[in-house]
């Protein structure tokens, strides 16, 4: 956490110019989203495919309320996210009785639906074109500027790790990673399976929505692009890549696949093979994801290391 | 008075009755042995004894509620736990975790203070964390205080889901085969525990094929064959009963006469110790 926050503050001395900022901003809106993701897939163990559909809500809520009827952002966001949990809450209890692979097509289905209506109610959301964005402001203050939003998002995805980590390490935490595990064995020692399933199905929601309407008035702009089933897939990879059931794996996860194929321009035409193939390594090498894999590698040689002292002495 | 009664309790799948008309009622503080041959349906009894199964028929009432058709998490909640024949321990944690998890039904905070943090939630992980500690001495798994679940062996697995279900403060503990894959001094072990559970104000139900432990350590004891009861009563009656030693070991050897029972019993024992 700590850790965390020096490379927030430090960040900017190696960040040349707005386009680096740009970037720092998008893995940081990304990251909030795969911390909520992390804790339905990886802590909770429950599959959605559907995630970009609440951080597409999110955007689009924001983007309606506040640019076409002139409510304050704030305002905007919040009753956003305030509808985003209650459709959650409403779907997540049918949706997640299912498990496994049928939890997977649900979710599916449910991003699809989502990314429908927002390109064919085009009187509210444009349609295909999307549609533009006022800046974020509170009071008299506006957010216009990439540094200072890089400091917002940068505080945000603190204030989002914290929250994960709170979480996790609670009597509610515990009982996701236990009906991760055993739903019978969490069942019978009196965790509301459903319940809690649907609790962090919410909170992960909340997260994307939040990230999504945050995403829109960064940019200015909203087009259906970032509601699609491929947007979905991306932040489960990110969540994969980064190490199931680490928050901090969800960070870096985010950090590198989102900065990844802006490195990987060099390649030109080969890029997406490039790309494709750092996944295919990093999967295969590193099997529980960076983080996961790395802290256990560094576990197994301070293991060994008193080891070999034992021995030369 | 009974602190569980059974009534008419059936359990169909497809065709095949693995429990019928079933009825008992268990008087707290007493160990309460379920036995049968394999496939009697001993567990089936236990998990409709949990909400785990949704029973075919009959009721199951607890300390003056109906819990027939409720979830398992609502039994829990009465105040029933239980162990499983093969293990449902959360692998993915340590193994102190898993018992604080046990106390779930008595850490109840909101949400937002959950994930604020307050200090109250704070304090209340340590004295989880600590009463967690605690239950891990007390069945004996106190060098394991700070080990991964999946780093554990078998036996200590077993104690692990005791200390777990101890964790619920249940009034009525069930333990599906708590010895079944423990070495003989595991198992000789396992007799005090099981006493000293009661001594805690907890009644036991005991299903176990180990004879010289259920014998041992049981009040009263039901014998289950085929779904059906095939006997019940103290453990002496049940003991020298023939219709048992029928059902496990065949009728040629129940014959009466001056060693017919200790042969029996020797028997069984050795049948069970090859199983």
């Amino acid at each position: 956490m700590l850790a965390l926050a020096v490379i927030i503050g430090l960040l900017p001395l190696a960040l040349s110019n707005n386009y680096f900022y740009d970037i720092a901003v998008l893995v940081g809106l990304n990251a909030i989203v795969c911390i909520g993701l992390n804790l339905l897939i990886g802590y909770a163990g429950q599959i959605s495919l559907g995630h970009a559909g609440f951080f597409g809500l999110g955007a689009y809520g924001s983007a309606i309320l506040a640019s076409r009827y002139g409510w304050p952002p704030l305002a905007a966001l919040l009753a956003t996210t305030f509808a985003v949990a209650v459709l959650a809450f409403i779907v997540g209890r049918p949706i997640l009785r299912l498990k496994g692979h049928y939890l997977a097509m649900a979710t599916l289905g449910l991003g699809v639906i989502i990314f429908m209506v927002i390109t064919t109610e085009d009187k509210f959301t444009g349609g295909p074109d999307g549609i533009s964005v006022v800046p974020f402001r509170i009071g008299g203050l506006v957010l216009q500027d990439e540094r200072i939003w890089y400091w917002v998002v940068g505080a945000l995805l603190l204030l989002a790790v914290w929250l994960a980590l709170n979480l996790i390490e609670s009597p509610a935490g515990r009982a996701l990673r236990a009906l991760h595990s055993s739903e019978i064995g969490a069942e019978v020692v009196g965790i509301n399976a459903a319940n809690h399933k649907v609790m962090v199905f919410v909170i992960s929601a909340v997260f994307a929505s939040i990230a999504g309407s945050l995403a829109a008035h960064y940019s200015g702009f909203v087009t259906p692009g970032k509601v699609t089933f491929l947007h979905s897939i991306e932040l489960v990879t990110m969540v994969v890549f980064g190490g199931l059931a680490s928050t901090f794996g969800a960070v870096v996860g985010a950090a590198v696949l989102t900065t990844l194929p802006q490195l990987l321009t060099v390649f030109k035409d080969y890029e997406m093979m490039v790309f494709g193939a750092v996944m295919m390594g990093t999967m295969i090498f590193l099997p529980r994801g960076v983080v996961p894999s790395l802290a256990r590698l560094l576990a197994a040689r301070r293991k060994a290391a008193p080891d070999d002292k034992a021995r030369s002495v | 008075m009974s602190l569980l009664r059974v009534e008419g309790l059936g359990k169909k799948f497809g065709g095949l009755n693995a429990v019928e008309d079933l009825s008992f009622d268990i008087r707290p503080g007493a160990v309460y042995s379920i036995i049968g041959p394999n496939g009697a349906g001993k567990t089936t009894v236990l998990n409709l004894l949990t909400g785990v199964y949704r029973p075919s028929a009959g009721r199951v009432v607890f300390d003056g509620h109906d819990l027939t058709g409720r979830a398992p998490h609502e039994y829990a909640r009465q105040g029933i736990a239980r162990t499983f024949q093969n293990l449902q321990v959360f692998f993915n944690m340590s193994a102190l975790e898993n018992v604080m998890v046990g106390r779930h039904l008595h850490e109840r905070c909101g949400l937002v203070s959950t994930l604020l943090r307050s200090r109250r939630v704070a304090r209340a992980e340590d004295a989880c964390r600590e009463e967690a500690a605690e239950l891990m001495r007390y069945v004996g798994l106190q060098n394991y205080l700070s080990a991964a679940a999946d780093a554990m062996p078998y036996g200590a697995l077993k104690r692990l889901e005791i200390a777990r279900a101890l964790a619920t403060k249940p009034k009525l503990m069930l333990l599906d085969e708590p010895a079944a894959g423990l070495n003989p001094t595991e198992a000789l072990e396992l007799d005090g525990l099981i006493g000293r559970l009661t001594e805690r104000g907890v009644t036991v139900v005991l299903v176990e094929h180990n004879m010289r432990l259920v014998m041992g350590v049981s009040d009263h004891i039901l014998v289950l064959d085929y779904g059906r009861k095939l006997a019940e009563g103290p453990a002496m009656t049940i003991r020298n009963d023939p219709k048992v030693i029928e059902a496990y070991l065949g009728s040629a050897v129940a014959h009466d006469g001056p060693f017919g029972n200790a042969i029996a019993s020797a028997v069984a024992v050795a049948v069970e110790m090859h199983r």
